[in-house]
């Protein structure tokens, strides 16, 4: 062992705060976090064993389990299987020799499956060993096994180009692609940092949040909420001691262009978070990044000692006397509600991912109790741009309600996968135009917490007016079994994805699942897509969109494509238990012990 | 001094305080909102969401939402009392309640709430799951099959210098409450006691010790949940 235990908790002081920190520095020493130091860990920053554990067995990423000298992680987001996933799974399972949720017997290759790792437009693509594989075939995954067998290390075994921009740099060295197939006005206007800033600076936080609100600049994480308001609010807070929290979590299913932006544009985020710090006067910013883009750390910790040097953080910064702050980088380790905004702050505070009850909100209490901005990557790059060329020029682009542009993560059944800058108020026809997209069946508008459209809503345009999003797309065709392969993938994700907090949301979509299986194996009846409508009503109690959302899939495929499960129901019965005879013999027969019959 | 505030629950007009949560300040004017993962003392979770009430038209749980002047609370309604009823219902199929073999039946809060909603058969399939009973702690029995994961026990049973006893484990549909072996090695009589009074259900059990009082005799046999209140 390289470094002490003891010594990685030293680094973080010991801090309870910093656990995340702790755990992924311990699990990136072993490989994963024994049982037998959970203790040591535990009273060295001071809590109880169960109470660490409460932690570790939170994030999906976190093992306490050897998890084989290489560790394949294997997406398996609707888009992975689309492009064909389970040839690929099974080319793995057949050459490892082991089944997925499993190490091989000689401890070499993990196989594991994964939620969304933010790669829809390349897919199917794996994380192993910490870097991304994209674009697999069996054949490729046939040469990646033979390389491990032959102890390669892990970047060896690329065999293709780095991707594209950034990504083939020094620091990245990934074969990730961009695929950044339109540059719009806001985000890829020519950027030199600082220049941003220095505006900001120029004007004083009042002002420079009026500025922001004429911009009518809203949140481009999905909820839309009102950037200058929110900033407002901050500043009205008691405490004075502040933070800005930037989300890339980017977890939501078929979303992937925050990737895009700290891969190409880094400083243009980390420029916003200063100016929101010099809006309300915070010290200290954190940006949590998703685990699943950890390839880009070196890149990132780079891009801020050089603004360091820039002298656009530190101390005084942009010349202005006592304008101090600095930004922190805070990685996850796997849990998509971890995006939920009071989520993250509970992570970043080495806790499970857990939303708080609201209110009070971040702007009161947030981060260590204190007022805490909380935004997302694009939500952050576009105020860099809003102060350079000012509101008005945002209010020329876009819509009267929706102002500015929308970077779209565009995947699934079209020609030209990838990341999209277009004004608000495209129509969705005009982008699957622009993608080449034909035989359109469907099309997902915001991933799976949004809503499932049919080619009769296609005139529909994107904004706030109409369909506010995210900003992921994903596009289903006519050879694809939506219920089968689309709905019943959503609804796991979001059964995998539950803090498991909230009585409905921990349970309820079980048994949605359960009833669209039901519908899926041909034991359904009409009775049980009225439940479905009827018992999804009860999640919109739950503590936070995750849960509010868990039925969308189900409840906006049974509003737009009801025909799909009238077909699969029996029309000459009411009521059908769903119990099959046949499997449960077997399984009786298997418990006694004897070979069944039937 | 708080200022006094006015605010509506079902129609009907009620004061308290500024700032106190819902719950209570309901309580106050005689008016019941079941909870179940609330408990007089602790900072409020929100994890049954069975308290939720619409709060001037949208949902909110009443345990830990304070209340301000000019709120307008719909609490009885036919909408909110089915969905409070499908949480009791998801509760019992999710987990395996077998009432009549149990030490706090009729001292149990869930129990008391079915009777309180009219609950015969839930609506949704029970999923009788596979789960441990471990009794291997010296002081308490922690039976998974009776958890409704409340957190109750993990805010109220702490030692001397804050730490938990009992935590929470996994995520989603595999959360789990677990005890903590080598605090609850230590444990108190005491402590073993609060631990079972503090759980609504029979999930925390006392070890060598039960049916001190006769089925019958105990707390909700004799007067159903939230009378106290409503008939205060
Ligand atoms: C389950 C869940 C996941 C979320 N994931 C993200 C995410 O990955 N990135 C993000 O920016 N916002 C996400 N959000 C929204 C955040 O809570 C929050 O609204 C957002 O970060 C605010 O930033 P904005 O106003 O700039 O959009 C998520 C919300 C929920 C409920
Ligand atoms: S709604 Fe789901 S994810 Fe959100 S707090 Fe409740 S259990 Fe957790
Ligand atoms: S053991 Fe009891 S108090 Fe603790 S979470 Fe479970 S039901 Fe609640
Ligand atoms: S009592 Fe309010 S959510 Fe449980």
């Amino acid at each position: 062992m390289k470094t002490s235990i003891s010594n990685i908790i030293d680094r973080y002081g010991n801090d309870p705060v910093r656990l995340m920190d702790i755990l992924l520095d311990i699990q990136d020493e072993i490989g994963y976090i024994p049982e037998e130091i959970n203790q040591k860990i535990a009273d060295q920053v001071g809590i109880s064993k169960a109470e660490l554990v409460e932690t570790v067995s939170f994030y999906h990423f976190f093992s306490d389990k050897p998890l084989g000298k290489y560790t394949v992680y294997l997406n398996n987001s609707v888009t992975a299987e689309m492009m064909g996933r389970e040839k690929v799974k099974q080319t793995f399972e057949e050459e490892a020799g082991v089944t997925f949720g499993n190490v091989s017997s000689d401890g070499l290759i993990g196989l594991f499956d994964t939620s969304c790792i933010g790669m829809c437009d390349q897919e199917p693509a794996a994380i192993i060993n910490g870097v991304v594989f994209n674009n697999l075939t069996p054949f490729r995954v046939k040469e990646i096994v033979n390389s491990m067998r032959e102890g390669e290390a892990i970047t060896e075994m690329f065999k293709q180009n780095y991707g594209d921009g950034n990504n083939s740099s020094e620091l990245v060295k990934a074969v990730v692609s961009n695929n950044l197939r339109r540059k719009g006005p806001v985000i890829w206007d020519p950027y030199t940092p600082g220049e941003g800033l220095q505006k900001a600076v120029s004007m004083d936080p009042s002002q420079l949040i009026e500025e922001i609100k004429n911009s009518n600049l809203r949140g481009r994480g999905g909820a839309g909420f009102p950037t200058g308001l929110k900033w407002e609010f901050c500043t009205k807070a008691k405490e004075t001691e502040r933070y800005i929290f930037c989300n890339a979590d980017e977890g939501e299913p078929g979303t992937f262009k925050d990737r895009v932006i700290l891969t190409e544009l880094p400083k243009m985020v980390f420029e916003g978070m200063a100016i929101a710090a010099y809006a309300v006067g915070a010290k200290q910013g954190v940006l949590y990044v998703r685990y699943e883009y950890k390839y880009l750390k070196k890149h990132l910790e780079n891009a801020l000692e050089e603004l360091r040097k820039e002298r656009l953080l530190g101390k005084n910064i942009a010349g202005k006397k006592g304008f101090d702050f600095d930004i922190r980088i805070q990685y996850g380790a796997g849990a998509y509600v971890c995006g939920e905004e009071s989520a993250l702050i509970e992570s970043a505070e080495g806790k499970r991912g857990e939303p708080r009850d609201r209110p009070p909100f971040p702007v009161d209490k947030g981060y260590l109790g204190k007022p805490t901005i909380v935004n997302n990557v694009e939500t952050l790059a576009k105020v860099t741009k809003i102060l350079k060329n000012g509101s008005e020029w945002f209010n020329t682009l876009g819509t009267k309600e929706s102002t500015g542009t929308k970077l779209m993560s565009i995947s699934g059944d079209c020609r030209y996968p990838g990341v999209y800058e277009i004004e608000w108020g495209h129509s969705i026809y005009d982008i699957l135009e622009m993608v080449g997209a034909e035989d359109v069946q469907a099309v997902q508008v915001g991933g799976p917490s949004g809503t499932l459209i049919g080619p009769n809503q296609l005139p529909r345009s994107l904004g706030y007016e109409d369909l506010g999003t995210g900003g992921a797309l994903i596009i289903f065709s006519e050879s694809r079994d939506l219920l089968k392969e689309v709905v019943m993938n959503y609804t796991e994700f979001f059964i995998e994805e539950s803090c498991g907090s909230c009585s409905t949301c921990r349970n309820m979509p079980v048994l949605l699942r359960d009833k669209l299986q039901k519908i899926l194996d041909g034991h359904g009846v009409v009775q049980d897509i009225d439940d479905l409508l009827e018992w999804s009503k009860t999640l919109k109690i739950s503590r936070c969109g995750l849960g509010h959302t868990a039925a969308n899939p189900i409840v906006t495929s049974i509003l737009n494509f009801r025909h799909l499960y009238e077909k699969r129901v029996l029309r000459d019965r009411e009521f059908e238990t769903g119990f099959n005879l046949a499997d449960s013999v077997r399984e009786s027969c298997e418990a006694a012990g004897r070979t069944a019959n039937i | 001094m708080s200022e006094k505030i006015n605010f509506i629950i079902d129609g009907k007009e009620c004061q308290s305080e500024e700032g106190k949560y819902l719950v209570d300040a309901a309580k106050e004017n005689g008016i019941y909102i079941p909870t179940l993962c609330n408990y007089e003392g602790l900072k409020p979770k929100g994890s049954c969401r069975i308290c939720t009430v619409k709060i001037n038209g949208r949902f909110a749980t009443a345990c830990t939402s304070p209340v301000h002047d000019g709120m307008n609370i719909e609490n009885e309604t036919e909408e909110l009392k089915d969905m409070r009823k499908q949480i009791i219902e998801l509760l019992f199929v999710s987990g395996n309640h077998f009432c009549p073999a149990c030490e706090k039946s009729g001292n149990c809060e869930l129990q008391a709430l079915a009777y309180r909603f009219k609950m015969m058969a839930p609506r949704f399939p029970f999923a009788f799951p596979n789960k441990e009973i471990d009794a291997s702690h010296p002081k308490i029995i922690k039976d998974q099959n009776r958890c409704i994961l409340c957190k109750r026990c993990i805010r109220g049973i702490k030692d001397e210098e804050g730490k938990s006893y009992f935590a929470y484990q996994n995520r989603g549909k595999d959360s789990l409450v677990v005890v903590d072996r080598k605090l609850a090695a230590e444990m108190t009589a005491e402590k073993a006691q609060q631990a079972m009074d503090i759980c609504p259900v029979g999930s925390i059990i006392v070890r060598e010790k039960g049916w001190d009082t006769p089925i019958g005799d105990r707390k909700y046999d004799k007067a159903p949940i939230g009378s106290d209140i409503e008939n205060n």
